[in-house]
């Protein structure tokens, strides 16, 4: 069974179709990059999935819940990465990963475990005291991403996970996200092609609201002749450079 | 049957005593809270004291402190709720926490609970004005708990409007001055004045929806079901209304 399904769903804001019949799964131990340009739809159809926009049209599954008609149980099973990293600046790391465990149902027993674990997994125990604000960049996405996991959920969804972090703290959120992949089923927006190739087993391709293409990296990075991802993504795009 | 509910409940009441522990937080570890409670207090004493002329009246009973009450909720309450979903809105964390596993309306009453547990909390501190009435004399101690009481669900009639508000204008500012506004609305209604221009049919109609008229008749030390079912209702009705433009925001 797909732990993540998504069928044609659609959005509109006013009369600009920004999603238009995505669809599109992920089953547990798979990574999918979800692949397009700014402004081709992601961040809105991630909102969608995750309950946060109602769409238009369609239906999204997490972990076999209807995230309309089942929107509790299914958002239980997610783990869910907001664009930019929202995150209560006025709170320590600890209270805030505290809150979110709380919500989740955990006891203080359990959230106490499941703090030291994430703190772990996301390389934050050295900051856990630490006020949210006083944190760099790099450390506030980890402390996202933190927050994300703390219920330990069977699906992940990140948008951007790793937009404006330095080399090496994209070098860490990647090996952190390839560490959880062998037992979750994790959906990763993202328009760096370098991210694609080095933690996704498949590609989702979207632009203008459309999927374009579900393959594999390779597959897709051999639809042109210099057998370049780069140069695929622009084929499928905007065709700039179409081989 | 129960335990089914049960099963359905906890996500709900998980995350609503999250967020009211989170919120409490957020106006206890800030100085908002104290700032608030201070003003309140020093607003209250003055009017009380010297607008009311406490001392003037020669009687032992709290009549020109509770006098005051409706306008003072009206200002300083929207400003301790203004902030509760449009700071959400502006942080982006309205995000998070719509993706949380929990119907709206546990956010929404989490959040309503935190900032009537701080008005709660401000006139608790007005204690003492209650201790000194009995020091002076022997009051109707019957009737001051149920003016208490009454402001007590007078401040969550106007903190009601105000989280509404904040959810509706997704700004602060906004949100404060809508709130005074409607407030004002709803506190106008039972004034003499309106009720003289508009003649006594009329004139009822608006004053039964007065948070206004519902608390003079507990200052009249009369405890009326009819007022405890207004205000109650008073505040379900807004935070039905705060959790559907909540939601009203999944619709992008």
């Amino acid at each position: 069974m797909d732990a993540l399904k998504v069928a044609d769903l659609s959005k509109s804001f006013g009369q600009r179709q920004v999603v238009r019949d995505v669809s599109l799964s992920v089953s547990a131990g798979e990574t999918v990059a979800f692949l397009g340009p700014n402004g081709a739809g992601k961040s809105t159809t991630l909102r969608m999935i995750a309950g946060f926009l109602e769409p238009d049209a369609g239906e999204a599954w997490i972990a076999g819940a209807s995230i309309l008609s089942e929107r509790t149980q299914a958002q239980t099973s997610l783990g869910y990465l907001a664009e930019g990293a929202p995150l209560y600046l006025d709170l320590s790391v600890r209270s805030f990963l505290a809150f979110l465990a709380r919500t989740h149902g955990l006891s203080r027993a359990e959230a106490k475990e499941a703090i030291a674990r994430v703190a772990d997994e996301a390389v934050i125990a050295d900051v856990l005291t630490y006020p949210i604000e006083t944190l760099s960049k790099g450390y506030r996405r980890r402390v996202a991403l933190a927050g994300a996991i703390v219920h330990d959920p069977p699906v992940l969804i990140l948008d951007e996970p790793t937009d404006g972090l330095d080399p090496n703290q994209k070098v860490a959120m990647r090996a952190l996200i390839k560490r959880m992949s062998a037992t979750k089923a994790i959906l990763i927006s993202t328009h760096q092609l370098d991210e694609v190739e080095a933690m996704c087993s498949r590609v989702v391709l979207i632009d203008r609201g459309e999927i374009k293409a579900d393959t594999t990296p390779k597959e897709l990075a051999g639809r042109t002749a210099s057998g370049r991802l780069e140069d695929a993504f622009h084929l499928l795009t905007r065709g700039e450079r179409a081989a | 049957m129960i335990e089914a509910f049960a099963m359905q409940a906890r996500p709900a009441l998980n995350t609503l005593r999250a967020i009211y522990l989170r919120e409490l937080a957020a106006y206890f570890l800030t100085p908002l809270a104290y700032v608030f409670i201070a003003i309140f207090l020093i607003a209250v004493g003055a009017f009380t004291f010297e607008i009311g002329r406490f001392f003037d009246t020669n009687q032992a009973d709290l009549s020109p402190f509770f006098l005051f009450h409706p306008w003072l909720w009206l200002v300083f309450l929207p400003a301790i709720a203004m902030r509760l979903w449009a700071d959400e809105a502006r942080g982006g964390t309205l995000e998070l926490l719509l993706s949380l596993p929990a119907p709206t309306w546990s956010l929404v009453v989490g959040k309503f609970l935190a900032a009537w547990t701080v008005a709660g909390a401000a006139l608790a501190m007005t204690a003492p004005m209650w201790m000194s009435v009995n020091w002076l004399g022997s009051p109707d101690n019957a009737a001051i708990a149920l003016g208490y009481l009454m402001s007590f669900l007078m401040a969550g009639g106007f903190l009601a409007i105000a989280c509404a508000m904040s959810a509706a204008a997704g700004n602060q500012v906004v949100a404060f001055v809508l709130s005074v506004a409607v407030g004002f609305l709803f506190t106008a209604a039972g004034l003499p004045i309106v009720g003289s221009a508009l003649g006594p049919g009329l004139a009822d109609v608006l004053a039964s929806f007065s948070l206004l008229a519902h608390f003079e008749a507990a200052q009249r030390g009369v405890l009326e079901l009819r007022s405890l079912v207004f205000y109650l209702g008073f505040i379900a009705l807004w935070l039905s209304l705060n959790a559907i433009w909540v939601s009203g925001r999944k619709g992008g």
